[in-house]
């Protein structure tokens, strides 16, 4: 195996990032890819929180790098899916624990053994994302259908270029049809039109999203949510496969079907 | 014959002096002594750009070109090369030396203020996209094959010609020269600067993009068709 190295950034913080790299490993790890989570943001660790993993923790992405555990150790087995793994950042160091050729090394031991690795990047452009970045085949770039959020991709977008990792691909999260229907916000194309590069993804907002996240269960597991299917298929995608978008105004027809139910159910 | 071998053109108020790349040095050296003697009244105080093309100039040759302009009472400004070999000597002799091809597509920081005069119209040619965060300063024109994304900014002495989409921020004359002009294939920039003067693009949002020149009238900047 010779595994590709995934970067998931944002320039942003809290466009989801954490929620794409936790929901594309599991999804992938379904379709019966060998793959591992790296958490590069060390000193703010969440990863494993996620993907409920947190009170597996024995050792981290800095004891490997200063040789305090082999990386076989430290690896944790998720619980559900044996062919998913997640390397945890420290949360008592900081970025500069890590240096990018750090990374790079780091990928290279894991690219024999997985599919896929996927790193999960710090939100900001300074040394956390050089660290993420440096070891990338390829580069996801997650954001909101929200004006500063595109500011901040387009920005990662250059530094990208710049590295010549660039220019990478979008998924753009957390989109709520109803509000691009009535021009409140950005629809996929006025983004791409700002950013000019391919959209891997369209991820509908869901309001199952944070509770799934809280109980370490990642919604691309619950087959109801849309969320959730679109991760899947932006996983599909990710393995080469083509993968028509789902419709927005057929999200948003579901959305409002479900809008009745709950309504009619609730009284 | 000497024509060939030497160039003298006047602009503004200096003199761009073009030496043949292959001619014996010493020799087109006693030719310029020579041309300038002839018309030393016409020529007399000019600052000169001397451009040599190819051909590798040691110091002690620089020290005598400056030393025979000196006499005729022509000030040494600028070194025009692309040998290396010259641009060291100029380096050495603390004159101001610049390739004389179109430097590099990239744009460079901190350039030495621009003089049209001795330089022509120098600029950088951008061929692509600059994103958010990207600054580009330029003591020329500077020309962008791509759009200029919201949070990207140019600064240039000279003028600036975006052959895309001006999103971002652009300050043209940015050394006070009011003729300076801003043009885009759409005009929608977040802050837009000619010389002194500012202004925003119009908060409705506008039908059709159409090209567009930005330009100082009567104190106010206008913005008009591109035609």
């Amino acid at each position: 195996m010779t595994g590709k190295v995934v970067t998931i950034t944002s320039g942003k913080g809290g466009v989801g990032k954490t929620t794409t790299t936790a929901n594309l490993g599991v999804a992938l790890a379904r379709l019966g890819q060998k793959v591992v989570l790296i958490d590069a943001d060390i000193g703010l660790r969440n990863l494993d929180i996620v993907l409920g993993l947190e009170n597996r923790i024995v050792y981290d992405l800095v004891d490997v790098v200063e040789g305090r555990a082999k990386l076989r150790t430290a690896l944790i087995k998720h619980k559900s899916f044996p062919d998913l793994y997640l390397l945890p950042a420290a949360q008592t160091r900081d970025k500069t624990a890590v240096s990018p050729q750090d990374m790079i090394q780091l990928c290279n031991q894991l690219r024999p053994e997985f599919d896929f690795i996927l790193i999960d990047c710090p939100a900001g452009i300074e040394r956390g994302f050089r660290n993420a970045v440096a070891p990338a085949d390829e580069v996801l770039i997650v954001t909101n259908p929200e004006v500063s959020a595109v500011r901040d991709a387009d920005r990662i977008i250059g530094l990208l270029e710049a590295e010549r990792k660039g220019p990478g691909r979008l998924v753009l999260n957390r989109i709520k049809p109803d509000m691009v229907r009535k021009g409140e916000m950005l629809a996929p194309d006025d983004v791409t039109d700002i950013l000019g590069i391919k959209i891997l993804g369209i991820v509908p907002e869901d309001e199952n999203v944070v509770p799934s996240s809280n109980s370490g269960i990642p919604i691309t597991l619950n087959d109801n949510s849309r969320a959730g299917k679109a991760f899947h298929n932006i996983a599909r995608r990710l393995m080469g496969e083509r993968v028509p978008f789902m419709s927005l105004e057929e999200s948003g027809g579901f959305f409002k079907r479900l809008g009745r139910i709950f309504s009619g159910g609730g009284g | 014959m000497q024509d060939q071998l030497i160039n003298i053109k006047g602009v503004g108020d200096g003199l761009r002096i073009t030496l043949d790349e292959a001619e014996e040095w010493s020799n087109i050296t006693a030719l310029l002594a020579s041309r300038i003697d002839q018309q030393s009244a016409f020529f007399s105080g000019a600052r000169v750009t001397l451009d040599v093309g190819a051909r590798p100039v040691r110091k002690d040759e620089m020290m005598s070109i400056k030393a025979l302009l000196d006499r005729r009472g022509l000030t040494l400004a600028v070194v025009l090369s692309d040998s290396q070999t010259t641009l060291d000597s100029a380096d050495a002799l603390d004159l101001r030396a610049n390739v004389s091809a179109v430097p590099a597509p990239e744009p460079v920081d901190g350039l030495a203020p621009f003089n049209p005069e001795e330089e022509g119209t120098a600029g950088v040619m951008i061929r692509r996209t600059l994103r958010s965060g990207r600054t580009v300063r330029s003591a020329g024109h500077v020309v962008v094959f791509g759009d200029v994304n919201p949070g990207a900014e140019i600064q240039a002495v000279g003028d600036v010609i975006i052959w895309g989409r001006l999103r971002g921020m652009v300050h043209a004359g940015a050394h006070g020269d009011t003729n300076a002009v801003v043009c885009a294939l759409d005009m929608t920039p977040t802050q837009l600067r000619i010389a002194g003067y500012l202004t925003t693009s119009p908060q409705d949002k506008r039908q059709k993009p159409r090209p567009e020149i930005a330009f100082i009238r009567d104190g106010h900047i206008v913005v008009e068709a591109w035609e």
